[in-house]
């Protein structure tokens, strides 16, 4: 369990106060108006914002000054998730080993992840010879390899079209469930919420609320949520 | 507060940085320790002094104003070859002082093709040596550089500028009032002013073209005091006058110094619609071609004249020509180690660094640093065994603020775009330099190792305070015979040294690029 006690960030005049628990297994939608600090939450729980006060713990460990690559998460960002310069092999491959000293076994696990989402025919491309849906596949063998017990999601298909960006949620949440991972993913569509999220925290007013049951909360919306959502 | 970034090389880079700090202050502390003050400054001296400060002005102002019209012409004309020739002003920069010299004097010496001329039409003829000849060499030089400079400028004029004066039907001289001279007041003064510090401390044309009490540079003197007179008291006492006056310069004109680009790209002329009568074009078309010819026929003459030398070269032309490649590739691995480490920490810094470090190697001379050096190394070795490491490590110091300016930028946009996902991935130290660093910056480092060894192999400073006999760099021999007026072999020893310095350049480019993959 992932959890962030009286969590507060700091950057420049923006403020944003957190508290959460975050189960494993689960899926959180992280919902919430333009500029609310959703990607900001995310930057924090992942380590590339200090938090100005508060506690992150896993498991009962604290990771609060954990530097990004030693947290039990991995985060897809809006781009730049590969390499261009690397080949998808080797990508997927430094997902693996952050040295590429790579033995049998990584290379086996590299090859069934690229299979898992159906690159093996692409796998000495480049990210530039690949289509959008292949470029995210590609990062989302990564995401496999890495095999980390949290996964988030900062929008990184927000430049697909809404069906190839489906089909990407749909692997998405089909990883997640076969590895046992916690999703946590930004978005702005109240359908992805209910396509894939189980709860939702909101982000809103310099506060990202605990998460609460999606179906309730799309159903019963707050005022300000209702708003939102139009 | 500031985000999390990713740290590159702290560690090296900060200390990379007080190395260079550290070496040109050795030389500094030796030489104010050496320099004798009692004396203080001779009439020859303050000659020097007035003579140094002079002919950079007139160098850098005879620049500017012959580059203005060139800039112009070339910003508004398209024609086959325009894309070659805005590339060939880059090549000043890596073509070896020397060769161009030689080049000069085979045009403008006295009997170079343009007495010949002059003597054909009962002219008097002209001579190349004292304040005209180093004018003409540093015009040589710097005409392009302000050219680049000022095109640059004139691509920053929006098209729609254009397009809009166009439709007033603004003649060309409104147009020069109305858009060219604002912009013209904006970018000459930084570009003059950058001319002038260079000329400040241009020692290779004031030994060969300067000279005698009317024509020599405080550089020159420096050089002079050391060699003929084995006079260190005063060759300090010099390198402190010029550290002042070049120091001064560098900083008073900081904060109009333009940012030198090196990019070839967005040269694209705009479209435009004016001056497109008989008499500006046929006015442009004869300042390009008189520029052209200036920059090329110098050349030309070396490539001409070289292959005869070719033959005549003694063998210690080949063995300086490998010696002189010895030093470029060390100048190339020095340089690469230290700008390496200085960017990492640079880049991962906020801006604003770069610029000190660029007036650091703006003010400090070779010859300063030299002389320095030589002081500390004399007492404990003879320095004529170390005049080719030491000419290696002073220009990988001289190439450094350039090569910061080309990888850091770069370094910085990696980072920007890719330090979170190596952070994500936990991939650090030397695998982040291995795996996205030196694949990202490929064609940068290739640029920067290239304009090393060019400006290396090329360069005629240090190595004439240190070299003895048996060591010396291919400029250096070449410099001896033009002394002793073998110039035929000294012809082929041009040619050889402009063909070593366009191919290191190249083959480092090209290199860069090839493994980056374009």
């Amino acid at each position: 369990m992932l959890a962030l006690e009286k969590g507060l960030i700091v950057q420049g005049d923006f403020r944003l106060e957190a508290e959460m628990r975050l189960e494993p297994g689960r899926r959180y939608a992280v919902i919430g108006p333009s500029g609310a600090g959703k990607s900001t939450l995310l930057a924090a729980l992942c380590g590339f914002l200090p938090l100005a006060r508060g506690r992150l713990t896993w498991e009962g460990r604290d990771i609060t000054d954990a530097a990004p690559g030693e947290r039990p998460m991995t985060m897809l960002f809006q781009d730049n998730n590969l390499f261009p310069h690397l080949t998808v092999t080797q990508n997927v491959g430094l997902g693996v080993r952050p040295d590429m000293r790579l033995s049998a076994e990584d290379r086996a696990r590299v090859a069934s992840a690229l299979e898992r989402v159906g690159l093996t025919k692409h796998a000495d491309k480049r990210p530039g010879a690949l289509s959008g849906g292949q470029q995210s596949r590609a990062a989302l063998a990564r995401v496999l390899v890495q095999g980390r017990p949290l996964v988030l999601l900062d929008e990184p298909f927000a430049a697909l079209g809404p069906a190839l960006r489906n089909e990407m949620l749909d692997l998405v949440q089909a990883l997640v469930s076969e590895t046992g991972a916690s999703l946590v993913m930004v978005t702005h569509a109240p359908d992805d919420v209910r396509r894939i999220a189980q709860e939702v925290i909101y982000v809103a007013d310099g506060r990202a609320e605990s998460p609460v049951p999606a179906a309730d909360l799309l159903d019963n919306p707050p005022p300000a949520l209702r708003e939102y959502l139009g | 507060m500031a985000g999390r970034t990713l740290s590159v090389s702290t560690f090296t880079g900060i200390s990379a940085a007080a190395l260079v700090v550290a070496l040109i202050l050795a030389a500094l502390l030796a030489v104010i320790s050496r320099a004798e003050w009692g004396g203080g400054l001779t009439a020859a001296d303050w000659a020097a002094i007035r003579f140094t400060m002079w002919q950079a002005a007139l160098s850098a102002l005879i620049s500017v104003l012959l580059a203005i019209p060139v800039a112009r012409a070339l910003a508004r004309r398209h024609f086959r070859g325009r894309q070659v020739l805005v590339t060939l002003l880059g090549a000043p920069f890596i073509l070896p002082v020397i060769v161009a010299v030689l080049g000069l004097l085979a045009v403008f010496g006295r009997s170079g093709w343009v007495n010949g001329l002059l003597g054909w039409l009962g002219l008097p003829e002209v001579s190349i040596y004292g304040l005209q000849g180093v004018v003409l060499a540093h015009v040589f030089f710097n005409l392009p550089l302000a050219t680049r400079l000022l095109l640059q400028g004139w691509q920053t004029i929006p098209a729609e500028r254009f397009r809009l004066a166009a439709q007033v039907g603004l003649t060309p001289g409104a147009m020069f009032r109305v858009i060219e001279i604002p912009l013209l007041r904006q970018i000459v003064p930084g570009v003059t002013a950058l001319i002038f510090v260079i000329c400040l401390t241009s020692f290779a044309v004031a030994l060969t073209l300067g000279g005698g009490p009317r024509a020599t540079t405080v550089e020159l003197a420096i050089y002079q005091a050391f060699r003929f007179d084995f006079d260190l008291g005063r060759a300090a006492l010099l390198s402190v006058m010029q550290l002042v006056i070049a120091g001064s310069a560098a900083v008073a004109a900081l904060w109009i110094l333009p940012e030198a680009g090196f990019g070839s790209g967005q040269d694209r002329p705009v479209q435009r619609w004016d001056a497109r009568s008989g008499l500006p074009k046929a006015l442009d078309i004869v300042l390009i071609g008189l520029a052209s010819g200036f920059l090329l026929l110098p050349l030309w003459a070396v490539v001409l004249r070289g292959f005869v030398g070719l033959l005549q070269m003694p063998d210690t032309v080949w063995v300086a020509a490998g010696q002189s490649l010895m030093v470029a590739a060390g100048s190339i691995l020095l340089l690469l180690v230290i700008a390496l480490s200085m960017a990492g920490w640079i880049a991962t810094r906020a801006r604003g660094s770069v610029e000190a470090i660029g007036l650091l190697g703006l003010s400090a001379s070779p010859l300063m640093i030299g002389t320095g050096w030589f002081i500390l190394i004399n007492p404990v070795l003879d320095p004529a065994l170390l005049s080719l490491p030491v000419t290696a490590l002073v220009n990988a110091l001289m190439a450094l603020p350039f090569a910061l300016r080309i990888l850091v930028p770069r370094l910085r946009d990696t980072v920007q775009d890719f330090g979170r996902l190596s952070q994500t991935l936990g991939v650090r130290g030397r695998w982040l330099w291995r795996w996205v660093l030196l694949p990202r910056m490929a064609p940068q480092i290739g640029f920067a190792a290239g304009l090393t060894g060019a400006l290396s192999v090329g360069d005629l400073g240090v190595i004439a305070l240190f070299a003895d006999l048996e060591r010396a760099t291919l400029p250096l021999q070449m410099y001896r015979l033009m002394g002793a007026y073998r110039m035929e072999a000294a012809a082929g020893a041009a040619l050889l040294l402009l063909a070593m310095a366009l191919a290191i350049f190249w083959l480092c480019d090209r290199g860069g690029r090839h493994l980056a993959g374009t």
